[in-house]
């Protein structure tokens, strides 16, 4: 056809040439540093987590328990009211079995990234952690787990203060959950408020 | 429906060196509440956000995933410009004019405090093949642009500290402003040098903070419960970013962006028509280039430091600039500087501003500049009076 290129005959390019410095490159290694405030929801959340507890805040407006904790309700966009401790135990929502770690090895074991429904926060609500002390295919979505602390000493107030989460023994998983609705926000019409 | 468009609302939090006590979101949170309340609705029905931030000073990759839950614009349209707070300004107008919605949220937040390491931020914006190898620290492009700028235009070296002063001592009337002093131009000018002919005295220094802004559609405008201000004009532009072969001397970002709503807004003679200017400052001597930049001095640059030793600028000059404290006085916010000074634009319009308020101020302009290495820039003008042939 008219117009098409034609594909040229290329240079191949060796390891080598670019280790002799052959072919020219530039490289940088960023230097960059944060350290983000945690403020009111997360500070708390990572001190109780020191504490060997998870702590959620609540809505009263929409009634939720919601973890981790937050200071505005997304739902209802006003302020959350009320702290409340809740159980280091709860579901498996969903999880992968991941068998290429972070830096792209190829793992025997994978990982297992798990989305938990935690005991006593809202339907829905949950942390995401990683599974342990569990065969890869021994995990099923609705199996129930609870929280590995890290020994007292050993934790720092991170999310790492939970090892991981495993199997309670003896709960058989959910036999069937319901599909949960998803969310739609209600199209609020109010009036404007006249204050001034 | 015709083309105008209202500010009906701004949610504010004070600037401040650090703010420990809240994370990001939580700031977003407050400023959010505090604007939507301030034009007196629901975050419900607000149709559009927009927010402007940058990554690389958050220290989150697509930071607009970040952002939603805050703001009430769950399930809503949402975008995040890589830009300054005016071009989020712009945007809402040009959503609004086109039709497609009615109510605009615009966010910017800096939580500077956070980045332990902005140099080096600063330093990734610098061409990596070029520049970077050659190792400075890239606040000394400023004292390149800052001598140039001096030998053409013959401003001084005692006027650039003068702006300095002037700034910091405006922010002392500002309640909002992290770094307010009473300095004289003797003061500012007995600073070390930072990067010659650049004085650390005349570099803001950062601060956190969080401005919300609520725009709307004519109608909406005048139902809103607060006092509209109308956006009479709006413009944004880059020049040529090259440092090896870039103009040092003019801002050109500035004068093509004002030109632009200048054409927008009528005006055809800014110093006389305009009450009052916020512009950015995050070098002293850049107040008195982007004013060149936005015709007041058109003809000679130089005048610029005659008006401001003549005390034209100060607040109960003729043309007052940067009433607010500017970002010497007030903190420089990052990406929510623009957005500071349209704070000051509506509460002085509205007569609001307390102790500095400007005795019969209608029409007020903002102007923002990324900051080095760019050549981008954004204008706008506001008015408590709407143009009478719209």
């Amino acid at each position: 056809m008219a117009g098409q290129p034609t594909n040229v005959r290329g240079t191949p390019v060796r390891s080598a040439d670019l280790k002799k410095g052959r072919v020219f490159t530039t490289t940088y290694v960023p230097r960059i540093q944060y350290a983000w405030d945690t403020g009111q929801a997360i500070g708390r959340y990572l001190e109780e987590l020191k504490n060997g507890r998870l702590i959620a805040r609540r809505c009263n407006n929409c009634q939720r328990i919601m973890i981790p904790p937050r200071m505005f309700c997304e739902r209802c966009f006003g302020p959350t009211h009320a702290w409340v401790v809740v159980k280091d135990t709860g579901t498996v929502n969903t999880f992968s079995l991941s068998y290429v770690s972070w830096d792209v090895r190829r793992l025997k074991k994978p990982e297992i990234p798990a989305v938990i429904e935690i005991d006593g926060a809202s339907k829905g609500m949950g942390i995401l952690h990683v599974l342990g002390n569990v065969s890869p295919k021994a995990v099923r979505i609705g199996m129930k787990v609870r929280a590995v602390w890290k020994p007292a000493q050993q934790r720092t107030g991170s999310i790492t203060d939970i090892a991981y989460f495993e199997p309670i023994k003896g709960k058989a998983p959910a036999a069937k959950r319901t599909a949960k609705k998803p969310f739609k926000a209600k199209a609020k019409k109010s009036k404007s408020r006249k204050r001034r | 429906m015709n083309g105008r468009v209202g500010i009906i609302g701004i949610g504010y939090t004070a600037a401040q060196p650090t703010t420990p006590y809240s994370s990001f979101k939580e700031l977003m949170f407050e400023a959010a509440q505090r604007a939507y309340f301030d034009a007196g609705i629901d975050a419900a029905e607000v149709e559009s956000f927009v927010t402007c931030a940058e990554d690389l000073n958050t220290g989150l990759s697509i930071f607009d995933e970040y952002t939603p839950d805050q703001l009430g614009a769950v399930q809503k349209p949402m975008h995040t410009l890589t830009q300054d707070g005016l071009h989020g300004i712009a945007d809402a107008v040009m959503q609004i004019k086109s039709g497609l919605v009615e109510v605009v949220a615009v966010e910017a937040h800096s939580k500077a405090s956070n980045i332990l390491t902005p140099d080096w931020i600063l330093d990734y914006a610098v061409d990596p093949i070029f520049n970077r190898p050659l190792g400075f620290n890239p606040h000394a492009l400023a004292g390149l642009e800052m001598n140039l700028f001096l030998h053409e235009t013959g401003i001084t070296p005692q006027q650039v500290s003068q702006v300095a002063a002037k700034n910091r001592t405006n922010a002392l009337r500002n309640p909002l402003a992290a770094y307010p002093a009473r300095l004289t131009a003797d003061d500012t000018a007995a600073g070390p040098y930072a990067h010659y002919p650049l004085r650390e005295t005349e570099m803001a220094q950062t601060a956190d903070g969080c401005v919300v802004v609520v725009l709307a559609s004519d109608d909406k405008a005048r139902a809103a419960a607060s006092q509209p201000l109308w956006v009479r004009g709006i413009g944004f532009a880059n020049d040529s970013p090259t440092l090896e072969s870039r103009d040092w001397v003019h801002a050109e970002y500035t004068r093509i962006a004002a030109q632009m709503a200048y054409r927008m807004a009528g005006i055809t003679n800014p110093a006389r028509e305009i009450d009052f200017f916020e512009v950015d400052d995050t070098y002293a001597y850049k107040e008195l280039q982007h004013l060149i930049a936005l015709g007041l001095y058109p003809n000679r640059p130089g005048e610029a430091g005659r008006a401001l030793e003549q005390g034209l600028t100060r607040p109960d000059g003729k043309t007052p600039v940067n009433v607010s404290g500017g970002c010497l006085g007030l903190g420089w916010t990052l990406e929510a500087s623009g957005l500071y000074r349209i704070v000051e634009l509506v509460l002085q319009l509205r007569g609001q501003a307390g102790p500095r308020q400007l005795p019969g101020a209608k029409m007020g302009l903002a102007q923002s500049w990324r900051g080095v290495p760019t050549t981008s820039g954004a204008v706008a003008i506001l008015s408590s009076e709407q143009k009478p042939w719209e």
